[in-house]
């Protein structure tokens, strides 16, 4: 900023070295928010989950104190068995989840490259649509074709002799699955296709010269080729996976399977806002991004190690 | 493009069941809007009874003192706002790390980076736990500040601006005598204008279904955005049961401009993530 109105001659000597400086200047603004709105408020969450109330006096009923409680958050946190049951659930429903959307998500972006290009816009954009519905207001929506009564598909199936449960104990998991993928199984298609549509159209015309068929062109030459992308989808998907919870919350009131530990999401929740244990909730969702970005980067590392033996 | 015909049917039976699948809650949704609420209860979810959408707008928007049409306003001044916001800041900084070279940028970058790993719900518990140490709660700006911050914008924009904005265009402008804020909002930001409209994109619909944020932030409901005031709505219908039918009228009119947007904009998703995902 202070070279800004020196005069032109020292400037146009030192023009290599002065607009450098300047990157500081349009990294300042969005620097400064990311360190007051992520980083800072990581670094407060560490530092709360460290500590703890105390209560002096006989039978604990004197005034409360704060003090360091080391890592007894954090003992506390791990040996709450619905605590580790919620993150052994969000990691049952991604195994399952995550690759059905993708496979989903991968099907209908291969079958819509087969598919005239009118046609293919308006399906593209109905398969999309459900992204720009809130995930909430889908959870309303989905809870509403749940529920016994007012459900148009339990009238449908009840007609025909099945009498399903979505909201049941068993089945509410993947019912909460079934939300998930209809919200963002388009999004992934559209990052797919996006990359099928990178693809230079000449070898598709040296593999049909070639005798290959649309079965084995998709399989040969599309499916490896949109490999960073299904990486990119996937990588996304974990992270949304570990932090499910609008989606049980919004459900828990139809469901009573839905407790309040049901993900490790939920659990802090309620730490936090019902039973008022604003320390106990830091540590839980310190652990969670803790995990969140170990699965992330242990699954970006293991396809790196991948390409690079492929290689 | 000529697949034997078996195969040419199940294709089209396929990718017609999808888009059954997918517009199926959106159907039920525009036929559930017209009902009243003993026919949402009564008559067969997925056709007409008794159409009277206009009686059911009339009550939604004007209950409980216009608070509906409040919480849409909020929201789009949320989702509006904080995109506009997050694009600008979004593409300063993806300029700065593409096309300047300095001390600590790779640092600045892979920090950026590990903020797009970061699980954005998990971060909603300790923005609350600090905004509410400093007073922030309840505000507009505890809302609205953590939505300005988009690392995966910053990491699309320098992607973008590495290819898109050339060194001697750059240098030209230098020479022309034009300072660096100047190139910057003549010339950089419209070069960059797919990545810019993408990120937009990105940000108002990422900001604009944001549940967890919103939920611990406010308390008060005059400043509550869409969806937060539908789900209290949801909940207080075991007490007055009319709110069910405005959950659901709600819903509607918030959903449909939503997804004429998504029709309309769809190929502006294209653009962007694929100069984030070819280039990997």
């Amino acid at each position: 900023m202070t070279t800004s109105g020196t005069s032109r001659k020292p400037a146009a000597r030192r023009r290599s070295a002065r607009p450098d400086r300047k990157a500081w200047t349009f990294l300042g603004p969005f620097l400064a928010v990311y360190v007051f709105a992520m980083i800072l408020p990581i670094c407060y969450a560490i530092y709360q989950s460290l500590l703890k109330v105390e209560r002096s006096g006989p039978l604990g009923l004197g005034k409360p104190s704060v003090t360091f409680a080391g890592l007894d958050n954090y003992a506390l946190a791990l040996e709450q068995t619905t605590f580790l049951e919620g993150f052994g659930r969000v990691l049952l429903f991604g195994a399952v989840q995550v690759p059905v959307m993708l496979l989903l998500a991968l099907t209908l972006a291969l079958l819509l490259d087969q598919v005239k290009d009118r046609w293919a816009g308006l399906l593209r954009a109905t398969y999309f649509l459900p992204y720009g519905i809130p995930g909430v207001i889908a959870t309303l929506l989905w809870g509403f074709l749940y529920v016994p009564g007012i459900s148009p598909v339990n009238d449908v199936l009840g007609k025909l002799g099945v009498q399903p449960d979505f909201l049941g104990y068993d089945n509410i998991l993947w019912s909460i699955a079934n939300i998930v993928v209809w919200e963002f199984a388009g999004y992934n298609m559209l990052i797919i296709v996006a990359q099928l549509k990178s693809i230079p159209q000449e070898l598709y015309e040296a593999a049909r010269i070639d005798g290959a068929g649309p079965w084995q062109t998709a399989w040969r030459i599309k499916l490896p080729l949109v490999r960073p992308a299904l990486t990119l989808t996937c990588v996304f998907s974990i992270i949304g996976t570990m932090q499910l919870f609008a989606e049980p919350l919004v459900l828990k009131r139809l469901a009573p399977a839905v407790t309040n530990d049901y993900t490790p999401n939920l659990s802090a929740y309620f730490d936090a806002f019902a039973n008022a244990n604003v320390y106990l909730a830091a540590a839980k969702s310190v652990l969670l991004a803790v995990v969140a970005m170990v699965l992330s980067f242990g699954f970006l590392s293991l396809i790196g190690r991948k390409r690079k033996d492929d290689r | 493009m000529r697949t034997p015909r078996p195969g040419r049917i199940l294709l089209v039976a396929f990718l017609a069941l999808a888009a059954g699948y997918f517009l199926l809650p959106v159907y039920w949704l525009i036929i559930a809007a017209t009902k009243s609420n003993e026919d949402l209860y009564g008559s067969f979810g997925l056709w007409f009874d008794n159409p009277r959408l206009w009686h059911n707008l009339s009550q939604i928007f004007t209950y409980n003192g216009h608070i509906y049409p409040r919480w849409a306003l909020n929201s789009l001044f949320y989702a509006g706002a904080g995109a506009v916001l997050a694009t600008l800041l979004s593409a300063a900084a993806g300029f700065a790390l593409a096309k300047y070279r300095f001390r600590g940028r790779e640092a600045v970058f892979k920090c950026v980076l590990a903020g797009v790993l970061l699980p954005s719900t998990a971060l909603a518990l300790p923005l609350y736990l600090l905004f509410n140490k400093i007073g922030l709660t309840n505000t507009y700006w505890g809302v609205l500040i953590p939505s300005i911050v988009s690392p995966f914008g910053v990491y699309l924009c320098r992607i973008y601006a590495e290819s898109a904005i050339s060194d001697n265009l750059l240098e030209a402008a230098r020479v022309d005598g034009a300072g660096e804020e100047r190139i910057f909002f003549t010339l950089v930001l419209r070069l960059m204008s797919p990545a810019l409209v993408t990120v937009f994109l990105f940000q108002f619909v990422h900001i604009w279904n944001n549940y967890f944020l919103p939920l611990v932030m406010l308390s008060d409901d005059r400043k509550y955005p869409i969806t937060l005031g539908l789900v209290t709505w949801k909940e207080a219908a075991d007490r007055a049961p009319e709110l069910t039918q405005y959950t659901v009228g709600g819903a509607f009119v918030s959903v449909i401009p939503l997804a004429v947007a998504m029709l309309v904009l769809q190929r502006y998703w294209r653009t962007g993530l694929t100069e984030g995902s070819v280039k990997e």
